[in-house]
């Protein structure tokens, strides 16, 4: 067998594994269903009078701005929750023995990406149609949706190659703050509620430079149909996915030396 | 008579248990940095996000910050609740609440030591959260006497919340189930007047939620020293708000650990 067949034989059977784990048991799937759902409803529903604010300007309406946000945050926490999965893993002793058995062990932690991709896939068409029946109002084509998507997907898969570094090298459920905290904050400080000319002060600074503002911007461009930014969110992402990969191999690394 | 009471069994019960809780949630430090560093994170990224809204007409303060300084104190008393109740949950999972029932201990005397914990955890917050407001401007409309209420008021929503977390732990007495009720809780605070205005939120619905929402009233009490000065009516409700859920919660925590202890 060459090594690719190897490698996608490995992932394909973590990818499965951790499916079947996800949507057979309620108590997984739940909570990142319900938990963008909940942010979804929360600031569309609660913060929508704050888009009669002098100078915010999104045509497409408050419920398509928050759309795009919850849209990264659930495919940013699908890799979070993926990283949960990984060191309950290790923790209860699973991830030694695939280790073990596995004939390429890069293979595992691409498995596991898949695992966080198609639970994010899941999870946004959820979103996406609690919005359409909210309400929301989509102005742009089905390819500047197809791109949000996958968008969507390469940050999912961004977020799963951090969680899985961090769960990796420290093997323990403990490791559960340390995975989520960078990606909330990371989150939290872009423009989240309005268009980042109407952020103020120090977070204004530091969503200047935030990738994830790349993003948002390029995200809300696509859904009002007037894409902006959409190459420097790709770059951004690219670059970041570059950084995670090294990281990820090297908490591979580390869980081979600790046996 | 103080002395007598000093040496009453029942106080002298209470002091031990809370002691145990307070020494135990000041030796585990992810306890203490992540309740009270995180709602301090959320209130500056809001401070900077949603200032615009300030602009909006009808909005009652001319700083978000001073308008939004009542949330940490809401979000503490949330991450009271589910450490106190996590801890209850251990303790019943690890069987300590099975040993002490075999003591002459009596339930108050565990419920009041369990609480104390929490309430700890509640204070610290509290005043950690005032301090970081004045530090940053923000300015006390009711003055002295008003910072004081306000910190009265959020030990005792942080003391409600506790006492919800303590129910539920002893109800269901598994960390897991404590953990589960723990977005509800925050589901309630997202779904309150906790970032905007009532009169302001421009979705018919919310706005109803708001309104049967009880938070939101606890949240107003805390934000009508800050921004307007003294409201008996908000301050009125919010206290009768939460001595109430005391009240209920405390009813309901006895009654499940009568039930734990006559299965124990």
């Amino acid at each position: 067998m060459s090594s690719l067949r190897r490698t996608r034989s490995v992932a394909l059977t973590v990818a499965w594994r951790g499916l079947h784990n996800a949507f057979t048991n309620p108590a997984l799937l739940l909570p990142s269903v319900l938990f963008p759902l909940f942010f979804f409803t929360a600031f569309a529903g609660g913060l929508s009078g704050i888009s009669k604010a002098p100078n915010f300007d999104f045509p497409s309406g408050y419920t398509s701005f928050q759309f795009v946000f919850v849209c990264f945050q659930a495919a940013a926490f699908g890799g979070v929750f993926t990283g949960f999965s990984i060191a309950a893993d290790f923790e209860f002793g699973f991830a030694r023995r695939l280790l073990l058995a596995a004939p390429n062990r890069g293979g595992i932690v691409i498995g596991y990406a898949l695992t966080a991709m198609t639970r994010a896939a899941f999870v946004l068409s959820i979103v996406f149609c609690a919005g359409l029946i909210t309400g929301m109002r989509v102005d742009g084509s089905v390819a500047n949706l197809v791109v949000l998507f996958l968008l969507a997907m390469a940050t999912s898969a961004v977020s799963t190659l951090w969680a899985a570094g961090i769960a990796m090298r420290l093997r323990t459920l403990q490791a559960g703050p340390l995975i989520q905290m960078p990606i909330f904050i990371l989150l939290f400080l872009a423009p989240v509620y309005v268009p980042l000319a109407l952020v103020t002060g120090w977070v204004h600074t530091v969503a200047t430079y935030n990738p994830v503002t790349a993003l948002l911007e390029a995200g809300r461009g696509l859904i009002s149909g007037a894409p902006t930014k959409t190459a420097i969110a790709a770059v951004c992402l690219a670059g970041l996915f570059g950084l995670v990969v090294l990281w990820a191999r090297g908490g591979l690394r580390s869980a081979e030396r600790a046996g | 008579m103080s002395r007598a009471l000093l040496r009453s069994p029942t106080l002298n019960q209470v002091g031990l248990l809370a002691r145990r809780a307070i020494v135990r949630t000041s030796r585990q430090p992810a306890q203490i940095v992540f309740p009270v560093v995180f709602p301090l994170i959320l209130l500056a990224v809001n401070a900077s996000g949603l200032s615009a809204a300030t602009k909006l007409p009808g909005f009652p303060a001319t700083s978000y910050l001073d308008f939004a300084l009542a949330v940490p104190f809401m979000q503490g008393a949330l991450f009271a609740s589910l450490n106190g109740g996590q801890d209850l949950a251990r303790d019943i999972q690890g069987g300590f609440l099975d040993r002490l029932a075999m003591t002459p201990m009596s339930g108050t005397a565990l419920l009041a030591g369990q609480l104390g914990g929490a309430l700890f955890m509640g204070v610290v917050s509290a005043v950690l959260y005032l301090l970081v407001g004045l530090a940053f401007g923000v300015g006390i409309a009711a003055g002295v006497g008003g910072a004081l209420v306000l910190l009265v008021l959020a030990i005792t929503i942080s003391f409600a919340f506790a006492c919800f977390g303590t129910f539920v732990a002893l109800r269901a007495g598994s960390g897991e189930a404590v953990q589960g009720f723990f977005p509800l809780f925050f589901v309630l605070l997202f779904l309150s007047s906790a970032f905007f205005p009532r009169n302001l939120i421009a979705q018919d619905w919310f706005r109803t939620i708001a309104t049967y929402n009880p938070v939101s009233y606890m949240v107003e009490g805390i934000r009508s020293l800050v921004i307007k000065g003294w409201d008996g009516q908000a301050l009125g409700m919010a206290f009768g708000i939460a001595l109430g859920a005391i009240a209920i919660a405390l009813f309901l925590a006895s009654r499940a650990l009568r039930t734990r202890l006559t299965r124990t």
